[in-house]
């Protein structure tokens, strides 16, 4: 049997390091070993790397290199940044949060954390292309509203919100804009001034660089509550020896997306936009979001009469690594809540499928996926009792 | 990897998979909203069930359990189909994991119907109690 060749197409999930992000990381795991709390050289030699990881990765956001706080990743960075504008509310007697209701479930699970305290949080509707409409959210927000939450993009269906509108009325009515662009930077643009953001999150597994390390952007003169107490790390606000090695891969990889951001957008378009027409012939088939304001790398289908969960296994067995909404993968009973936000009824929320790209496809790895995914929805449509119904005209077809 | 070998195996080569023209017998059970139904078959001659098929919406331990539930039905007779359990496709599957445990209980439950559908369709009587479905899905709707 010859080897199969393997197409990885989950990077929203996560991505391959690449090779200056590794470059960056191993002096620090092997070679320069040092604490940068210390006096000494050895501690020294890594402060100063951290300072320069530091400025890098605010240059490519433009901020300053003192609104950058390192965290364990976009979750971590989310949950400070909603938390801290929650105290900052609570201290003025403002006890409303908006976000919206295909946020991750890093914003989603902090912010009913905050309602069992006695936080009152609106989630704006998605509509059914995946998109917030920033007149909505003008509408929604009240005098006791401390805090706006909205993602930069989604991780599921790729819909790019109208960021600087949004930014733009939350400045207007004095109320603090966080945004999670955890699935946005190193992908398309973000630059924390034209979003008039007070909290960015990201991460830096989801652009080539290492797990488990990401950024907390939060305005000079925002307080921040601290979710780890300790030592003085990052200005006292986030204790804990720093992660030396990821950081230096997080800055490597960011400043080599950010270097080729225009290119690589365009050549994932390219495949992005190639794949869903060939995927869309195949009949009783969705593509969910907005096609236009859409991440470069990111296809989301539904297959109606079939269940994700043996889809993706069935494309992994022709080398075909993917992600689905449904209830079978998402490890609950219910199918992907944002799927069922954008408006999709349940069944047909389980038979998705997301594509997420990286630079490093191939256009031949498309045309690969083009044919297998049509045999592999057609032999479940075969063995399905529901699409059997659909055919006999015992049930009618949704989409 | 989440699933046995047993379990990818007849997920990959699902044993008599297909539909059945001339069934005696169509047990169907589980919901679409769930994300799983299962549809079983049955030729039956003599109380032996003769010959069986299934088709399965559902995920990988979905259609590996009804693949395997017809495997051990086969050639067997009715009663003795009816003594099939969850645990045992379970312990055939050499596991499932926890949360996929429900797709076992619907191939318990898909058998059922089926022979309960053959019983009805020829008069046969029997214990109501026998049919008797418990929940085999919790997402909310019933
Ligand atoms: C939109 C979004 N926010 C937050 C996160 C969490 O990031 P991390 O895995 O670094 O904690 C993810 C990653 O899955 C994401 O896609």
């Amino acid at each position: 049997m010859t080897e199969q060749k393997l197409i990885y197409v989950d990077n929203s999930a996560t991505t391959k390091m690449s090779q200056a992000a590794v470059d960056a990381m191993l002096p620090y795991l092997a070679e320069f070993y040092g604490n940068p709390s210390s006096l000494h050289s050895v501690g020294q030699r890594a402060a100063e790397a951290i300072t320069l990881a530091r400025a890098q990765i605010a240059a490519c956001l433009d901020c300053t290199p003192q609104e950058i706080y390192f965290t364990s990743g976009g979750s971590e960075a989310d949950n400070q940044a909603l938390l801290s504008a929650a105290m900052i509310g609570e201290r003025k007697g403002k006890k409303h949060i908006i976000s919206t209701a295909i946020e991750h479930h890093a914003v989603l699970h902090t912010l009913r954390r905050l309602q069992k305290q006695g936080f009152e949080v609106t989630l704006l509707d998605a509509h059914q292309d995946g998109l917030v409409r920033p007149e909505e959210l003008a509408a929604a927000i009240r005098p006791d509203t401390c805090l706006v939450s909205v993602m930069f993009a989604n991780n599921e269906i790729g819909t790019i919100q109208p960021i600087e509108e949004i930014g733009r009325i939350c400045k207007e009515k004095g109320v603090m804009f966080h945004t999670d662009a955890v699935q946005a930077v190193g992908h398309i643009p973000v630059s924390v001034q034209k979003a008039q953001a007070d909290f960015l999150a990201l991460s830096a597994h989801k652009f080539h660089g290492p797990k488990g390390i990401g950024v907390l952007y939060a305005k000079k003169g925002i307080p921040l509550t601290n979710l780890i107490e300790g030592g003085a790390q990052e200005r006292g606000k986030r204790a804990g020896t720093e992660n030396i090695p990821a950081i230096m891969g997080m800055a490597a990889a960011l400043k080599e997306a950010c270097d080729h951001l225009d290119e690589n957008a365009a050549k994932m378009r390219a495949m992005r936009d190639r794949l869903i027409e060939g995927l869309s012939v195949i009949p009783h088939s969705t593509v969910n979001g907005d096609h236009v304001k859409r991440l470069p790398g990111n296809v989301n289908m539904c297959f109606e009469g079939i269940e994700g969960e043996s889809l993706l296994l069935l494309l992994d067995d022709k080398g075909i690594c993917a992600s689905s909404g449904s209830a079978c993968t998402s490890g609950s009973l219910d199918p992907s809540h944002v799927l069922l936000a954008i408006g999709l009824p349940h069944e047909v929320a389980h038979g998705s499928l997301r594509l997420s790209l990286s630079e490093e496809n191939t256009m031949e790895e498309m045309e690969y996926i083009i044919k297998a995914v049509p045999e592999v929805v057609a032999y479940l449509r075969a063995i399905s009792p529901i699409w059997h119904d659909l055919e006999e005209g015992k049930k009618n077809h949704v989409i | 990897m989440l699933y046995s070998e047993k379990v990818m195996d007849h997920f990959r080569n699902p044993r008599n998979l297909g539909t059945m023209e001339d069934a005696d017998a169509v047990g169907e059970v589980g919901n679409a909203k769930c994300g799983d139904i299962m549809r079983i078959y049955l030729k039956i001659k003599d109380d032996i069930i003769t010959d069986v098929k299934f088709i399965t919406f559902g995920c990988g331990s979905a259609i590996a359990s009804s693949s395997m539930a017809t495997e051990m039905i086969k050639g067997k007779p009715v009663s003795e189909a009816l003594q099939l359990s969850n645990k045992a496709v379970v312990e055939a599957l050499e596991g499932l994991p926890a949360h996929k445990l429900h797709c076992s209980v619907l191939a318990e439950e898909a058998v059922k119907a089926a022979v309960k559908d053959y019983y009805d369709k020829n008069g046969i009587a029997y214990d109501k109690e026998q049919f008797k479905q418990g929940p085999t899905c919790a997402c909310g709707d019933h």
